[in-house]
């Protein structure tokens, strides 16, 4: 279920923004599509990376998907806990199971990613 | 829930599962110890600094006990004299006991491969006669031996290739086209010969799209890697003008030999405009499959790419064989030797022992027994594009889904109560639920009529009782496991310590 | 029409319930100019007898080494193999049955892979196994290309004392990926010189590989050389004789990354050079790099122990070009004489093994050491592999042995800067005091009919 405190990717990502530092994790409808996810490979802190960028995967036991970064700019924290325990993108996507955060300074490229509403006309939801 | 006793037919499996090989025997025990030396007696001490510090810690049991448990898990396995395989591209056809025998032969089994010509003139006529053979079944001129699986081949095969471009001062060829419908192994083995594979669309049917084809192919296209009959069962009917096009953009064709089955003296790959094929020997030519190898994957190739094929030649001069070892840069080698030999050798048995008119005889009973299944299923699974098909036929599982909420790994893991492996499953990508069925010309017409009657079954099981095909399979010695699991905490050798019992 | 159950009433019932007049028909997409040439020109089929007499005789034309004394190693040698290996893996539940990719009725292979795994990963002292690929030489490939990927560098090293037809491998399948090679120089004693590989580590190294026995039977001095490696961040590949870790230390000792080799002996016939059985173990970091199939341990729906094959998204059938390997059949029949042949050694049988092996190459060494003429151009800790450098031809002299039964050995003339005369000599435990006393022998007749040179 999506909702209007994020703005969410074409690639199944949400997107919370806090001044500058953009929180994301995958959706709910990724995480129920993808099934039990097994292993995610996150960037490295202070790595620089760019909008539409693959920065890591998520696996689950029958398939690889790319992780796509929704903003320009730099890594700076990762969540460890889902590296040791993938299983909470499937239990609390929207949560416990977020991913990354990064600096971002160009709020122009936040006109690329969708709204609420949009994403879930994406999905036909 | 209801219980197995429903699957009257299956019974219990018979066997128990076993504890782990490293926590049998005890210490002390002894199976097989090599010969006492009776010579005299010399140092042979090894170093402190080389030296193992602690014995290797293996388990110790008796020959009796190691025949017990190895037999013991055998049980537990199904394999082809249990009951059938339809597994899609795998051509899992009757494993004849004649070509052991024949490997077998301490003249070839014993042969070390350094040793010279003159010790191993049968084992040369061997080799040449099989390349010949192979030469003639696909149409080429030369044949290398050396992969010794399929996905082996393909690399060997996109080598020659590649090699044939750069010789021909077309580097920038780096380009293989690939339609989407193919086996993993196609692109994986592009990039492992230093290539970029590009996806083609196919159409809805896997054929190739001529038009996508016309718009790609040009002068960055090494080749492009094709399966024929394609990965639904179906005979590229373009093929002539598919070449024609590729060759005309300078590229070259490469046939993914996995299906090769269905078409054994009907069509051969050089008449259709190949340049290359890979053989599956363990597929087309009955060589077991091992539980997973090994298994032997030949190329053959036009003339013009021979000279990129690994070394060394086999000829043969006034009834005298010889290897004619090419020491040059450049030629290829892709494995110690000479390929695995021991499987070439089965196919070669495999090849006399049914002839021409035997191979013949192969491609139409599998396709006709691919397409008598095709029809009898009707009403019970969907097939798509079934027309035409040859050796095997794909199905979706789409509408067991909307109909009663199960999906295609439910009705596989069905069939396995019902002594039938599961088809090929979830491939080609290109049809949702897929199933891909192969029945081989090995099976008989009754049990293809008991796998209808199955398959029939397990649909009355879905629309009344879908919750059997969910929890499915009720009477394998293990039930679903957790995959997930598995893959996440990865568990991956004993950890415990030896010699206990 | 052997192998196939259908009879003329069995086709046209089917063909009736197709809807086709001829089987023919069946192949109708084919086109007709294709169709035309398509006549198999191959003999008859032949009976079974037939069949057996041809390769009887074709079996008959040649010697192996049920028939000489072989000293012929070089990475594939004359070992035993005990009865039960071949009644148990001519089984057909081992024999006939398919990759285990439906693991509910495969556990009697998978639970054979995990088992695999865990003795490849007690003989190697490292943690992560795989399921067997081709053979060493491919091994080997495949731990250059897991290094390779693993740290981004550009550059391998491999020690002149490397078999060469590995080297001829690896060059095959580097040279597409653009890996730069560069080799660590022998010593004058038959064995990689630390210095000189020292010299050539840097942070641009992925890989050092060590091979220990390397091709002229020495066992490489591996702290020295591991040491050599110093901060660089390459990764150590050690290539072993698996036989040989049954009294040598395992490479996770000397701290390898990746250990590969060849498994032939344990109960494999070299049958000409193939199939053979690569194995692979790793570091626990590495385990997502690893290739080929790798079998864990798991539970069911009912909580019962269960194998199925895991960590698959690396492989090509789902990463596809993005795989790590293009490997997919692996060399499971192998992988299963290989596990019950150590299954069947069991812990004292295995080193007794290595003892055996330790205490024929000394008495070779002893033998020849007692002829005037042969001398040992690369002396030091051996296995069970020798240099031994004859006056004059070392080929001439496997020529004369020939003549007298035996495979005396690989000539080395061209290799790591051996001469004409080097011959590489390979015991095994099926070597008796009696064939060493003969080998000797041999080299004392050889010499004295050829004179003073």
């Amino acid at each position: 279920m999506t909702s209007d405190d994020r703005i969410y990717s074409k690639e199944h990502e949400w997107v919370m923004i806090e001044s500058n530092i953009a929180t994301v994790g995958v959706t709910e409808y990724a995480a129920t599509e993808l099934g039990d996810v097994v292993f995610i490979e996150l960037p490295e802190p202070g790595a620089q990376v760019g909008q539409g960028d693959a920065v890591g995967t998520i696996e689950t036991v029958k398939s690889v998907e790319d992780l796509y970064c929704p903003l320009t700019g730099e890594i700076v924290e990762i969540n460890e806990a889902v590296l040791d325990a993938p299983e909470l993108v499937n239990e609390s996507p929207l949560d416990d199971g977020w991913l990354f955060k990064l600096q971002f300074s160009d709020h122009g490229e936040l006109d690329n990613l969708l709204s609420a509403a949009d994403y879930d006309a994406m999905i036909g939801g | 829930m209801t219980d197995a006793s429903k699957c009257d037919e299956c019974g219990r499996w018979g066997a128990d599962l076993q504890d782990n090989l490293f926590a049998k025997g005890g210490a002390g025990r002894r199976g097989v110890m090599p010969p006492v030396w009776h010579g005299d007696d010399v140092d042979a001490t090894l170093p402190a600094s080389l030296r193992r510090a602690e014995p290797c810690d293996l388990p110790s049991l008796s020959e009796p006990e190691v025949m017990r448990h190895y037999t013991r898990l055998s049980i537990l396995n199904h394999h082809i004299e249990r009951g059938m395989y339809p597994l899609g591209s795998c051509t899992m056809k009757y494993n004849p006991r004649l070509n052991e025998r024949v490997a077998a032969l301490p003249g070839f089994a014993t042969l070390h491969p350094e040793q010279d010509e003159a010790d191993i003139q049968g084992l040369l006529c061997a080799c040449k006669l099989l390349q010949d053979a192979l030469c003639e079944i696909t149409g080429f001129d030369a044949c290398s031996l050396q992969p010794a699986a399929g996905a082996h081949g393909e690399f060997l095969g996109m080598l020659t290739i590649r090699a044939f471009h750069l010789a021909n001062g077309d580097a920038d060829r780096l380009e293989v086209l690939i339609p989407d419908s193919a086996h993993g192994t196609n692109p994986a083995s592009v990039v492992m010969a230093g290539m970029k594979p590009v996806t083609l669309e196919s159409r809805p049917d896997g054929r190739l799209d001529l038009d996508v084809l016309r718009a790609a192919a040009g002068p960055t296209t090494a080749g492009i890697m094709i399966t024929n009959p394609n990965t639904l069962g179906l005979f590229e009917t373009d093929i002539v003008e598919v070449a024609r096009i590729v060759h005309e953009a300078g590229g070259r064709l490469y046939m993914d030999g996995a299906n090769l089955n269905a078409i054994l003296g009907k069509a051969k790959p050089a008449h259709m405009g190949f340049d290359v094929v890979h053989l599956n020997l363990h597929k087309t030519f009955s060589t077991p499959h091992g539980g997973g190898g090994p298994g032997a994957g030949p190329i053959c190739v036009v003339s013009e790419l021979a000279p990129y094929l690994p070394g060394p030649e086999i000829v043969a001069a006034d009834g005298v064989y010889g290897l004619v070892r090419d020491e040059t840069e450049g030629r290829p080698s892709i494995h110690s030797f000479y390929g695995n030999i021991g499987v070439c050798l089965r196919a070669l048995a495999y090849i006399l022992r049914l002839g021409g008119d035997g191979l013949t005889r192969v491609a139409e009973r599998a396709v006709l027994n691919a397409n008598y299944l095709r029809v009898r299923l009707e009403g019970i699974l969907q097939v798509e594009h079934g027309d035409g098909c040859l050796h095997e036929f794909i199905a979706s599982g789409v509408d067991w889904r909307e109909k009663y909420g199960v999906r295609t790994l439910d009705i596989a893991k069905r069939l396995l109560d019902y002594g039938v492996h599961a088809p090929t499953i979830y491939f080609p990508l290109i049809v949702e639920e897929a199933l891909m069925i192969e029945p081989t010309e090995t099976e008989s017409k009754e049990t293809l009529d008991a796998f209808v009657e199955i398959m029939r079954t397990i649909r009355r099981e879905a629309e009344e009782e879908p919750e059997l095909l969910h929890q499915a399979p009720l009477v394998t010695p293990v039930s679903r496991l957790d995959e997930a699991g598995a893959a996440r905490k990865p568990d991956l050798r004993w950890l415990g310590p030896c010699n206990c019992g | 029409m052997p192998y196939t159950p259908h009879t003329e009433q069995d086709i046209r019932a089917m063909l009736d319930a197709v809807g086709l007049p001829d089987v023919e028909d069946l192949f109708a997409a084919i086109p007709a100019a294709v169709r035309a040439r398509a006549g198999l020109g191959l003999p008859a089929s032949l009976s079974e007898e037939e069949v057996w007499r041809v390769m009887s005789n074709l079996a008959a034309f040649n010697v192996g080494q049920d028939e000489l004394v072989s000293f012929m190693g070089g990475g594939v040698y004359d070992t035993y193999i005990p009865a039960a290996v071949d009644a148990l893996s001519s089984r057909s539940e081992f024999l006939t049955a398919y990759t285990p990719y439906q693991p509910e009725v495969s556990q009697g292979t998978l639970q054979v892979i995990y088992e695999w795994q865990t003795f490849v990963s007690r003989l190697t002292g490292l943690p992560v196994a795989n399921a067997s690929l081709y053979d060493g030489a491919t091994a080997l490939v495949e731990a250059l290309l897991m290094a390779l990927a693993k740290t981004g560098r550009g550059k391998v090293i491999l020690p002149e004392t490397l078999n060469p037809r590995y080297r001829r491998v690896v060059e095959t399948y580097l040279k597409e990926g653009g890996a730069d090679i560069l080799t660590a120089p022998r010593g004058a004693d038959g064995a990689t010189d630390p210095a000189g590989l020292a010299g050539l580590v840097d942070e641009t190294t992925a890989a050092v590989v060590l091979q220990t026995p390397n091709y002229l039977g020495r066992l490489e001095p591996v702290d020295e050389l591991a040491a050599a490696l110093g901060a660089s961040g390459a990764l150590l590949i050690a290539l072993v004789n698996p036989v040989s870790l049954s009294v040598v230390r395992p490479p996770a000792s000397y701290g390898a990354s990746i250990v590969v080799g060849e498994a032939q002996p344990f109960g494999i016939p070299c049958s000409w050079g193939g199939p053979l059985l690569g194995f692979l173990a790793c570091t626990e970091d590495l385990k997502r790099q690893i290739p080929g199939r790798v079998a864990g341990r798991t539970v069911d729906s009912k909580g019962r122990t269960g194998y199925v094959l895991t960590l698959q998204t690396r492989e090509q059938h789902i990463r596809r070009e993005k795989a790590t390997s293009n490997i997919c059949t692996n060399q499971g029949l192998n992988m299963t004489r290989a596990a019950i042949t150590l299954a069947l050694l069991g812990a004292e049988g295995f080193k007794a093994l290595g003892e055996a092996n330790l205490k024929r190459a000394a008495a070779l060494r002893a033998v020849l050491g007692r002829i005037d003429g042969p001398t040992f151009p690369c002396e030091g800790p051996v296995f069970n592999e020798l240099v031994v450098r004859l006056p004059g031809s070392a080929s001439a002299f496997a020529a004369f042995a020939r003549g007298h039964g035996v495979l005396a050995g690989i000539p080395l003339d061209g290799f790591a800067g051996c001469g004409a005369g080097d011959l590489l000599v390979a015991v095994t435990e099926r070597r008796t005091a009696d064939e060493i006393e003969t080998y000797g022998n041999l080299v004392r007749d050889y010499l004295e009919a050829r004179g003073d040179d």
